[in-house]
């Protein structure tokens, strides 16, 4: 049908098609490719929300309530989790400032979106510090293993620390990502370049891994 | 409103190239409260100790909601083009059968276990 427009058959033709200059969605490439990025992401975090939901359900030791093990102490009273509250809550504060800074980004607005991408990367570097003091107190204070927890399910380590492991890691790795790309904003890297897509993009990380913990804060936390 | 109030602000020019990527401050610090507003929300279902289906079925709710704000108005979803919605979003449906299945596995490997080792 359409023979003259260079769809050539076989083998040749799929290698035509792999390497031709195409535009299958009409956003910067970055933006699509970012996406692409997330997806594959979801699908890992996926796995590991699986998997641990999976040996919840398998093993016939009680589970230990994360209300109990995620309390804090404060000032005598047990308030149960405390520090996931507070992590929840920066984390949604970081992912506003970022917001803010895409669109500072695309209004031009260089010292503003830098000042926005910088207080992101403190409020992931709290999280994440946060996150450091939560696993010392487990592991340090109150004997938990990925094989064995004095709570009860041995699997409950596992899952903890995997879980929250990778997701600490996507932070981390957040982190560093923003600061270099708000310290480019911050040279004017971007207005020379023309375009602040690379803000956004980096936002959609962001948002990503806010999102993330959106689901672990609801499946291992409280459920 | 706020999108008249910004198109005088002299910032508002180069964001006119980008017309579909703009959007006025106050959207962002909307969802930023009501994302707080929803975690407390999660977090009384847990203060308050609920339990049972109406636990799972508030958590799963709140986290929707939150899941949502995040993706279309954080993500800019809302305003991509269906194409692309549909890439992104279509595909962690297959994630369903995966749960579906490890849900049936998790039980038998639970039944396996009561009568194997539990005496």
């Amino acid at each position: 049908m359409n023979t003259e427009s260079g769809a050539l058959p076989g083998l040749s033709g799929v290698t035509a098609d792999m390497a031709a200059d195409k535009q299958a969605f009409s956003v910067p490439w970055g933006k699509a490719m970012m996406w692409i990025f997330l997806l594959s992401d979801t699908f890992v975090f996926s796995c590991f929300l699986t998997s641990y939901m999976n040996v919840r359900i398998s093993t016939t030791d009680k589970w230990p309530n994360p209300s109990e093990v995620f309390g804090l102490n404060v000032n005598g009273h047990d308030i149960p989790l405390l520090l996931i509250a507070i992590m929840t809550m920066v984390l949604i504060t970081s992912s506003g400032t970022m917001a803010m800074a895409v669109n500072y980004g695309y209004r031009r607005n260089r010292a503003m979106t830098t000042k926005l991408m910088l207080a992101t990367a403190a409020f992931g570097v709290m999280f994440v510090s946060m996150q450091a003091f939560e696993w010392t107190k487990l592991i340090v204070h109150e004997g938990v293993r990925p094989w064995a927890n004095p709570m009860g399910a041995a699997q409950f380590g596992a899952s903890f620390f995997m879980i929250t492991g990778f997701h600490g890691l996507h932070v981390s790795c957040g982190v560093i990502y923003l600061t270099i790309v708000a310290l480019r904003v911050r040279s004017g890297f971007y207005d020379r370049k023309g375009t602040y897509e690379t803000v956004e993009v980096a936002g959609l990380y962001w948002h990503f891994v806010d999102l993330v913990w959106v689901f672990i804060f609801a499946f291992f936390y409280l459920w | 409103m706020d999108q008249v109030a910004t198109a005088h602000h002299p910032e508002a020019e180069h964001a006119q190239e980008h017309g579909a990527n703009q959007h006025p401050i106050t959207i962002y610090l909307w969802i930023w409260g009501l994302l707080f507003v929803f975690s407390g929300f999660s977090y009384m279902v847990d203060y308050f100790q609920l339990q049972g289906m109406l636990r799972w079925s508030l958590i799963i709710f709140f986290m929707l909601i939150k899941a949502s704000f995040i993706v279309g108005i954080f993500m800019h979803m809302a305003w991509e083009r269906l194409a692309l919605k549909i890439a992104i979003l279509a595909p962690p449906l297959a994630l369903l059968v995966l749960i579906g299945l490890m849900a049936i596995e998790g039980d038998y490997t639970f039944m396996t276990r009561l009568a194997s080792f539990v005496h």
